[in-house]
């Protein structure tokens, strides 16, 4: 599957109501490392049986706030709408993989 | 414009940029007179010293060999790289653009050894003002540190916070730095951050305490893991992840030596220097 861009209107039923883990990416697109997270990501979204998704926070501050994103990239990880794991700075794929 | 700028003039930096020189390509080397050489009294265990050799003079005639063949080696402090479409790299002197850059800063260890910070890593304690200065617009911060690095992060930071102080820690700041106004300077050692999800307090080791809503870590010589938390270099445990060929996940950006962890000895460093010299030469020729 691909990434899906995630916002404010669609973060409720696209991550929290997924019916599968969800991995949230919180970027922007001023961000040096968060460009290096962004293939990693996209490798990560290859796999069927989860969600990915991305969430720029400039566009998205609320989603920002609510979670306490202070630092980019973060990377959530999502269960059944509870957070259940997040890293901060890029992150190995395997590493990401083998928390779910 | 270099094609290659080698950030570090220990074993590994000096022997990749001296096959770099050998095949004609344009190098730059940086260091900043910091190596773990200099700690080291006497070498008994390198090749060709029949006597042995002081860490100190194996430096200095490293970077003698690299001038005697030619190659530029300025002492500099570099305080960031940023990548666009080519490398920039900031030091405390110049500006220079490059297409290529090696890693070879050796390993040190910057994060200051203070309760609360590694809890908080996310949550109010940054490595990056760039990146994460958004998140702290018109907010009080602070930065941990007292040298150049310090105030290269202080500029990212002051026109975003509200007001930023500098927490030497103890330390002594040296140079005048009364240019900016927002700023203030408080020298007291911190013992601990404290804060419930998020930083919201440093206490000091007189029990007195300032409320702030974010650190930025930034103290001694910015080395191999302030620069890869900027560039999103892969690391594990603070040690720089390369492949056989002593890339990086960035492209155009290898690393070796100490900073890439394994044996921290000089024959190994001088063998990961070769190898990612040989690499650029292949790829340079390649036309990449
Ligand atoms: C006490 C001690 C004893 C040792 N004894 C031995 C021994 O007997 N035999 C042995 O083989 N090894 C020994 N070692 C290990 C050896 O010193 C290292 O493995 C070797 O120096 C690593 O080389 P390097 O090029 O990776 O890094 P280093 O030699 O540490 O060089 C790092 C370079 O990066 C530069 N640099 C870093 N940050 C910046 C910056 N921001 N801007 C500009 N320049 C920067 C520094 O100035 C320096 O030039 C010893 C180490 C220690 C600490």
């Amino acid at each position: 599957m691909s990434v899906k861009k995630i916002n404010e209107e669609n973060f409720e039923s696209e991550i929290l109501n997924a019916g599968k883990t969800a991995i949230v990416d919180f970027y922007a697109d001023w961000c040096g490392p968060c460009k290096m997270m962004s293939p990693i990501i996209d490798e990560i979204a290859q796999d069927e049986n989860i969600v990915v998704g991305k969430i720029n926070v400039d566009e998205n501050q609320e989603l920002a706030i609510k979670y306490d994103v202070m630092s980019i990239p973060t990377i959530i990880i999502f269960k059944n709408g509870n957070q259940v794991k997040r890293f901060v700075g890029v992150q190995n794929k395997n590493d990401i993989l083998n928390s779910l | 414009m270099y094609r290659v700028i080698i950030i570090g003039a220990g074993p590994a930096g000096i022997t990749a940029g001296i096959y770099l020189k050998r095949a004609n390509i344009d190098t730059l080397i940086l260091e900043n007179g910091e190596s773990s050489l200099e700690k080291t009294d006497l070498i008994e265990n390198y090749y060709g010293f029949e006597n042995g050799i002081s860490g100190k003079a194996l430096y200095d005639a490293g970077i003698n060999q690299a001038k005697n063949l030619g190659i530029v080696v300025n002492r500099e402090e570099v305080l960031k790289i940023e990548k666009e479409h080519k490398f920039k790299v900031y030091t405390n002197k110049n500006t220079y653009e490059t297409e290529y850059i090696v890693l070879a800063t050796g390993a040190k260890k910057n994060k200051p050894n203070i309760e609360g910070i590694e809890e908080f890593e996310g949550k109010g304690i940054s490595y990056c003002a760039i990146c994460d200065s958004f998140f702290y617009r018109g907010k009080n911060v602070a930065i941990i540190g007292s040298g150049n690095y310090a105030f290269s992060e202080l500029e990212d930071l002051i026109n975003i916070v509200n007001k930023v102080t500098i927490l030497t820690n103890g330390k002594d700041i040296r140079e005048n730095r009364s240019a900016y106004n927002n700023i203030e300077i408080n020298t007291k050692p911190i013992k601990k951050v404290i804060g419930n999800q998020k930083v919201e307090k440093i206490v000091f080791t007189d029990d007195t305490k300032i409320d702030i809503d974010g650190i930025f870590i930034a103290e001694g010589v910015a080395g191999s893991a302030e620069f890869a938390k900027k560039l999103g270099i892969l690391t594990d445990k603070n040690r720089i992840i390369v492949d056989n060929n002593m890339k990086t996940n960035v492209e155009k950006l290898y690393s070796c030596g100490d900073c890439v962890g394994g044996i921290l000895q000089i024959a190994k460093a001088v063998d990961q220097g070769m190898i990612a010299a040989f690499d650029i030469i292949k790829n340079i020729r390649k036309g990449e």
